[in-house]
């Protein structure tokens, strides 16, 4: 895959210092400073606290229901859809906390792309599904070359280079969930979330798709929320372990950090028990 | 276990139960009762059609579509009129509806926040107002639109809106089913993109439901001009013999014209009014057709 040049255009974030080989002391971009959130009366999550840094893939991993999905939407302000939700607490997004009052969640979207569980493709043609993000931005220059760029970027080009004018429903499923990872590329953002993006697919599309991660990560911060725990051993960088906390016997879940640490040092020696039980296999 | 293992315990246990004689006999008499019911309604249909056809069939003509009505002669007598006026109805109706039925349904579906109680208040009121019985409109029509704070007159114009409110209800929920069919993950996508919530709706929801509101449209337009009971009550023309010139104009349509001459004590006149069932039913048939055209041919699969 050729190197994406188009990234040059992107008026991308400074970086205060560039990336070093030792993991921790590379730059954050998320700061997450305790944040809760709640649906109505119903408490999400609870005091979750991360640093995310810059160019790695951080794995969300955790059982059902312990709010992987609920933190990874707080990320681009995707919890905003949802009426009832509240968000208490602060992420700090390049120095800037995504939840102040006059953030727009339009621009922070703009911003940090999303791709989600099932392939959710437009039904128009492969091109326009790929120009939509460009043009809703007011994105200026060649939209043929910006597509094929993307497109390129998300492994997809060769197979649909003859075919860009059909509607993209009749793609696969792996397919369809590439031209989704291409469609949020199209954008320049400087984060990819990605919401259990392999869990409707089948080995071989999980494969390239993990491939395409770790070659994005290059250029991109990516947050990958995985109930395969292989695929996050695989492609992460570092891991959280969220778990689910019962209350009022039952009647009640909030999700919260267990452990958030390096990969290598979550999947072989946690320091904490309930994460040793989950990668293993004894829990969840 | 071994196959002769396997036939032993077959032969003690029935593996699979065979119908019974009381259950079969259950299933043909529910599918007979089906078939009859199906028949006996194609049967009225078929009877209804036939007597209508009998009767107008011979009687249509050019000369009967380009005729303004007669009172005295039956043999000169036509539906110009009505069929002008119905057309103009029809067009009236649809300026009307669409956009303030497209707007409404997509404030309920996509801004409304249904936990407040003015918003539940709007769902239910034009869920209601969808069962109204039509000449209810009619006097609403008569009483502020003909007459009262709008005081339009017996005019093309006024019959226009009063079937325009008829068939918003209908529009608005047939509008909001095609809207809310498009699945959510599609607005997430775009939102993620970074679309606005009004690009959203703009370049996703509507092109995605546009099939079906537009089938909607055509159903709700085809029961408006097949009504005859608010335009009598506000006063539609009878037997006029010219063709309506604007919006303030006096007019008729095909149901009023229908009505007029099956009132007619001449046999002849009757055999009009069969004529011009005839006529509107082809036309409701044709605007149903392109419903359905429309619907197989261009609605969203999900």
């Amino acid at each position: 895959m050729p190197a994406p040049a188009a990234r040059a255009t992107n008026p991308a974030p400074e970086r205060t210092s560039t990336p070093s080989a030792s993991p921790e002391a590379r730059d954050v971009i998320f700061g997450v400073e305790d944040i809760n959130v709640f649906y109505g009366e119903h408490k999400a999550i609870r005091n979750v606290t991360l640093d995310l840094r810059f160019n790695d893939i951080t794995a969300l991993i955790g059982p059902s229901g312990c709010g992987k999905s609920t933190f990874i939407r707080c990320l681009n302000r995707m919890n905003d859809l949802i009426p009832s939700a509240r968000v208490e607490g602060k992420i700090v997004y390049h120095g800037e906390d995504l939840y102040a009052s006059d953030i727009d969640p339009v621009q922070v979207r703009k911003r940090i792309g999303m791709v989600f569980q099932k392939p959710n493709p437009f039904p128009k043609s492969i091109y326009d599904n790929i120009a939509f993000g460009p043009r809703v931005m007011g994105m200026k220059g060649d939209m043929d070359e910006i597509v094929e760029n993307a497109l390129k970027r998300g492994a997809l080009w060769d197979e649909v280079k003859d075919r860009l004018k059909t509607n993209a429903f009749g793609m696969s499923g792996g397919q369809q969930q590439r031209l989704c990872i291409a469609r949020a590329l199209a954008t320049e953002p400087d984060v990819l979330l990605m919401d259990e993006p392999c869990s409707a697919l089948d080995p071989i599309s999980t494969g390239r798709i993990e491939d395409l991660m770790v070659e994005l990560k290059q250029d991109y911060s990516i947050v990958i929320v995985t109930h395969n725990m292989q695929q996050a051993a695989r492609v992460s960088d570092m891991t959280a372990f969220f778990t689910v906390e019962l209350h009022d016997e039952g009647r009640s879940r909030t999700g919260a950090v267990v452990e958030y640490g390096v990969t290598d040092k979550i999947f072989t020696n946690p320091d904490d028990k309930r994460t040793e039980d989950y990668v293993t296999g004894k829990f969840g | 276990m071994t196959g002769a293992q396997i036939a032993a315990r077959a032969a003690k246990h029935v593996v699979i139960p065979k119908a019974s004689g009381k259950d079969r006999a259950f299933a043909a008499f529910f599918q007979a009762l089906m078939y009859g019911a199906i028949g006996l309604s194609m049967l009225a249909l078929a009877t209804l059609l036939y007597d209508v056809a009998r009767d107008g069939a011979p009687r249509i003509s050019w000369d009967f579509l380009t005729s303004f009505p007669s009172r005295i002669i039956p043999a000169n007598s036509g539906i110009q009129s009505a069929i002008y006026g119905t057309l103009w109805l029809m067009v009236i109706c649809a300026v009307i509806v669409v956009p303030l039925g497209i707007a409404t349904a997509i404030y309920l579906e996509e801004y409304a926040d249904r936990t407040k109680w003015w918003n539940r208040l709007v769902e239910v009121n034009i869920q209601n107002l969808a069962a109204v019985p039509s000449v209810v409109y009619g006097i609403l029509g008569l009483a502020f639109i003909v007459r009262g704070p709008v005081s339009l007159g017996r005019t093309l114009l006024a019959g226009g809106i009063t079937l325009s409110l008829l068939v918003l209800p209908v529009v608005i929920i047939v509008a909001r089913e095609a809207i809310r069919a498009v699945p959510p993950s599609i607005r997430e996508g775009s939102l993620a993109l970074g679309a606005t919530q009004w690009q959203t709706i703009w370049k996703q929801v509507l092109p995605g439901s546009i099939a079906g509101i537009a089938t909607g449209v055509i159903l709700a337009l085809s029961r408006a001009i097949g009504e005859t009971a608010p335009l009598l009550v506000i006063g539609a023309a009878v037997n006029p013999r010219f063709n309506p010139d604007g919006l303030g104009s006096a007019f008729t349509a095909l149901p009023i014209q229908i009505f007029a001459w099956t009132q007619d004590p001449n046999r002849e006149f009757v055999e009009l009014a069969a004529a011009a069932i005839l006529v509107m039913m082809v036309v409701l048939l044709l605007m149903n057709s392109v419903a359905i055209f429309l619907r197989n041919r261009y609605e969203q699969k999900w």
